[in-house]
């Protein structure tokens, strides 16, 4: 058993730290927000270029760093800390991903475009009507001769605005939300048919409305087994699930953080606040959440290259995940008093970012449904 | 013990509703439905249109301008304000700052400040936290210095700084908290002055929250200059017209009617929304059981503050008791909030507040749902935090 980074890891971390430290100051994070394009495709270049991130878990061969989940986890982990909106996840975990496990034709090609920051990609899974159900779709791809065409709507598709590429779901066969008859399909997002309605989101992302309106692609847009390509999207998502809750360790860390700090400064009643007990436990209480965060972490980013382990060991992590980022933000929130209401701190940000994650990838409900399901079987 | 309505209740319950019903500005509504930031015109509107019908002040004295309505009369009246979505009358004057005036004031005063309040020709602000004065608000450092003029007559010279003075932007007028007597104990020094946000000196700065709204701003004093008279009740004496203020602020604060509508709505909303089995999200078990234990917790409220009231009617003021009505109060707001959030699921993420209610990004109950959970993390921090009125009641009912 070892729960030690190699050197390698831990030059990673440091690179990845340091680097956002310098150029991803909360300051210089939200005079970018603030203005278009809403993200940062210079800083994406020195990901690429600077930094060579964007190929840690793709193998050397592949032209990447030879990593996997934990090298993931160690960058997301550093981006939860600086609240990069760069899409690290959809592109490098989720994109990278797909391409990875499917042997698709273009895969070594369109990594290659990865890891030099070219090839952007943007999930597009959720349907408006489908919650978290990665089965309820109603969006369609029909064979036409050599072609397959696709129609429907995509909801929120976080980072479709600076996407070159969607990954799309659809279902090819089978009723609106059965298992079998999904398929999933790479999209350049410029194809004829693809229209976007983009948009901010409260944690500061930019993401879009997708409709497909008989978008043609050729037979090589298909990605995985057609029909039966729920295995493997279920598989890309616990991946991203993984990275998401390395991502949240990260904004958790800096939320207790910022609150420790802020309560040994700010003195009321002829004392610092952090002197009060009940304040103490509170932020006790707040520890134990991102310890148990991490250790779940941790644990997720091991079991999910085992395909026998993965599925429940990426529920059981993001339910931990998700009581912690409400427990912890709240509470974050709470012990700043009115500074913490304010755009201007940082804390407010982290604690928009810990809310989005909790329902990222399904809620803490829906994870703690899968987890009953995966452990206890089917209720009687 | 009785839970009954009588037949006279009954009928003011539909004479009020039809009257909301058929005087609620027009104007408004359709501000309230597009989201946003309210203008002062827009919050003003109903006030105006509440003091011609003369129930803009139901708790005043019945010779002030009260309605002389029974506690179940007015939470009847609350109850049909939330049940129309209605804007509740701003609290400045009308409930934070005339209770002071009538119960402290001198006549002149009365007469001079009342009318305004009543009929919102004058906006009122409360200029009570500092930056060093939150949870500690009698640790406030805000300064007057009792000079004779030129003029012959006597000023208090205010230097300081107030903060989250919530619609302070619209204010003509505030009453502040600042320090007589820098020599005395902290509550013992302070003195209530009324201050001409006109006067120079003042300056108003803008907060902005996290959900992107500005509600609440910094009031900045420097060498403003209030005639003696402004000033209520004794000098040195303003603690104690702080404390029947903030009394009455927490007693609002359990907001038992909004949260009912609030829970109408979030049912509503999840028997829209499908559940990832593809039913309605309210026959998910996981979901339809944390809607039951908020609806239990509503009630349990709910009966406390009948209580409060009931004992009230029978000549208790309310006491260090509605610190629970605060503490349970703003905890349900918040569990609604969230639950609205999740109910929405994916939908919770846009931000439309700049691209307007056009934008038609998902369902419409989903807009703004995200920034006003944000937003409803205030309520457990404002007019003393959670963690405060816990304080108050070990001390004051438990006599720990």
């Amino acid at each position: 058993m070892d729960f030690n980074f190699t050197d390698e890891q831990s030059m990673l971390r440091d690179t990845v730290a340091s680097y956002l430290a310098d150029h991803y100051a909360f300051d210089q994070r939200r005079a970018m927000l603030g203005k278009e394009p809403g993200w940062s495709p210079s800083i994406w270049k020195a990901f690429a270029e600077e930094l060579g991130i964007l190929g840690a878990p793709f193998s050397e061969e592949a032209g990447g760093l030879g990593g996997g989940p934990v090298e993931n986890m160690i960058v997301m982990e550093e981006m939860g800390k600086a609240l990069v909106v760069e899409p690290y996840l959809g592109t490098v975990v989720i994109g990278g991903g797909f391409l990875k496990h499917s042997g698709h034709a273009q895969a070594s090609d369109l990594i290659g475009q990865i890891i030099a920051g070219e090839a952007i990609f943007a999930f597009a899974y959720a349907e408006p009507q489908g919650r978290y159900n990665l089965a309820d779709l109603k969006t369609t791809a029909r064979k036409d001769g050599g072609s397959w065409v696709l129609n429907g709507a995509k909801a929120v598709v976080i980072g479709a605005p600076y996407a070159t590429h969607l990954i799309v779901t659809a279902r090819t066969a089978g009723g609106q939300r059965d298992a079998q008859g999904v398929s999933a399909f790479i999209v350049p997002k410029g194809a004829a048919g693809v229209t976007t309605r983009d948009y901010p989101t409260v944690d500061g992302f930019r993401a879009s409305e997708v409709t497909l309106e008989n978008v043609k692609l050729d037979a090589g847009a298909l990605i995985g087994p057609a029909d039966h390509a729920l295995p493997l999207i279920e598989k890309v998502v616990d991946e991203a699930l993984a990275a998401t809750c390395a991502e949240a360790c990260g904004v958790l860390r800096k939320l207790h953080e910022g609150t420790l700090d802020y309560t040994r400064q700010r003195k009321q009643f002829g004392q610092p606040i952090a002197n009060f007990q009940v304040l103490q436990h509170r932020m006790v209480d707040m520890f134990i959440q991102v310890e148990q965060s991490i250790s779940m972490t941790y644990m997720a980013a091991i079991k999910v290259a085992d395909d026998a382990e993965r599925a429940k060991a990426c529920a059981a992590a993001k339910v931990q995940i998700g009581k912690a980022c409400k427990f912890v933000g709240q509470n974050a929130i709470q012990l700043h008093g009115g500074m913490g209401m304010t755009d201007e701190m940082a804390i407010g940000h982290y604690f928009k970012r810990a809310t989005m994650i909790e329902s990222a990838f399904g809620s803490t409900d829906h994870h703690l449904a899968r987890y009953e399901f995966l452990s206890l079987g089917q209720a009687a | 013990m009785n839970l009954d309505f009588t037949p006279e209740e009954n009928a003011f319950r539909e004479e009020v509703r039809a009257f909301i019903k058929g005087n609620y500005p027009a104007s408004l509504r359709a501000a309230q439905d597009a989201g946003g930031q309210l203008s002062k015109e827009n919050y003003l509107a109903w006030h105006k249109v509440l003091a011609k019908q003369g129930w803009v002040a139901p708790s005043w004295p019945k010779e002030l301008g009260g309605t002389g309505w029974t506690p179940t009369q007015k939470y009847i009246w609350s109850e049909e304000l939330a049940r129309a979505d209605a804007l509740p009358v701003l609290p400045f004057g009308v409930s934070m700052l005339a209770p002071v005036l009538y119960t402290f004031g001198t006549d002149e005063q009365k007469k001079r400040f009342l009318p305004g309040i009543y009929n919102g020709d004058v906006w009122w602000c409360q200029g009570y936290s500092e930056p060093g004065a939150g949870s500690d608000l009698a640790s406030l450092k805000t300064k007057a210095e009792r000079v004779t003029a030129d003029d012959g007559k006597e000023y208090y010279i205010v230097n300081g700084q107030k903060t989250w003075t919530t619609l302070g932007q619209y204010a003509d007028w505030g009453f502040f908290l600042v320090r007589t007597d820098p020599d005395a104990k902290p509550q013992a020094g302070i003195s209530f002055l009324l201050i001409d946000m006109t006067s120079p000196g003042v300056s108003v700065r803008p907060i902005i929250t996290l959900e992107g709204g500005h509600e609440v701003n910094d009031v900045f004093l420097d060498n403003v200059k209030v005639p003696v008279e402004n000033r209520i009740y004794e000098e040195n004496k303003g603690w104690t017209c702080a404390k029947a203020l903030l009394a009455h602020e927490r007693s609002g604060i359990a907001g038992v009617a909004r949260s009912k509508r609030g829970l109408e709505k979030l049912r509503s909303m999840a028997s829209t929304e499908r559940s990832d089995a593809g039913g309605s999200l309210l026959s998910d078990a996981f979901f339809r059981r944390k809607v039951a234990e908020l609806e239990i917790d509503l009630t349990a409220l709910e009966f406390t503050e009948l209580r409060t009231l009931a004992g009230e009617s029978s000549g208790k003021g309310p006491g260090p008791e509605s610190s629970i009505l605060k503490i349970k109060g703003t905890e349900i707001q918040q569990r609604i909030q969230e639950l609205a959030l999740e109910a929405v699921g994916h939908y919770g993420a846009p931000f439309l507040r700049d691209l307007g209610h056009n934008a038609q990004i998902g369902p419409d109950y989903a807009e703004g749902l995200a920034g006003a959970m944000f937003n409803g993390r205030k309520t457990s921090i404002y007019g003393g935090s959670n963690e405060i009125q816990r304080n108050i009641i070990a001390k004051m009912v438990l006599g720990l």
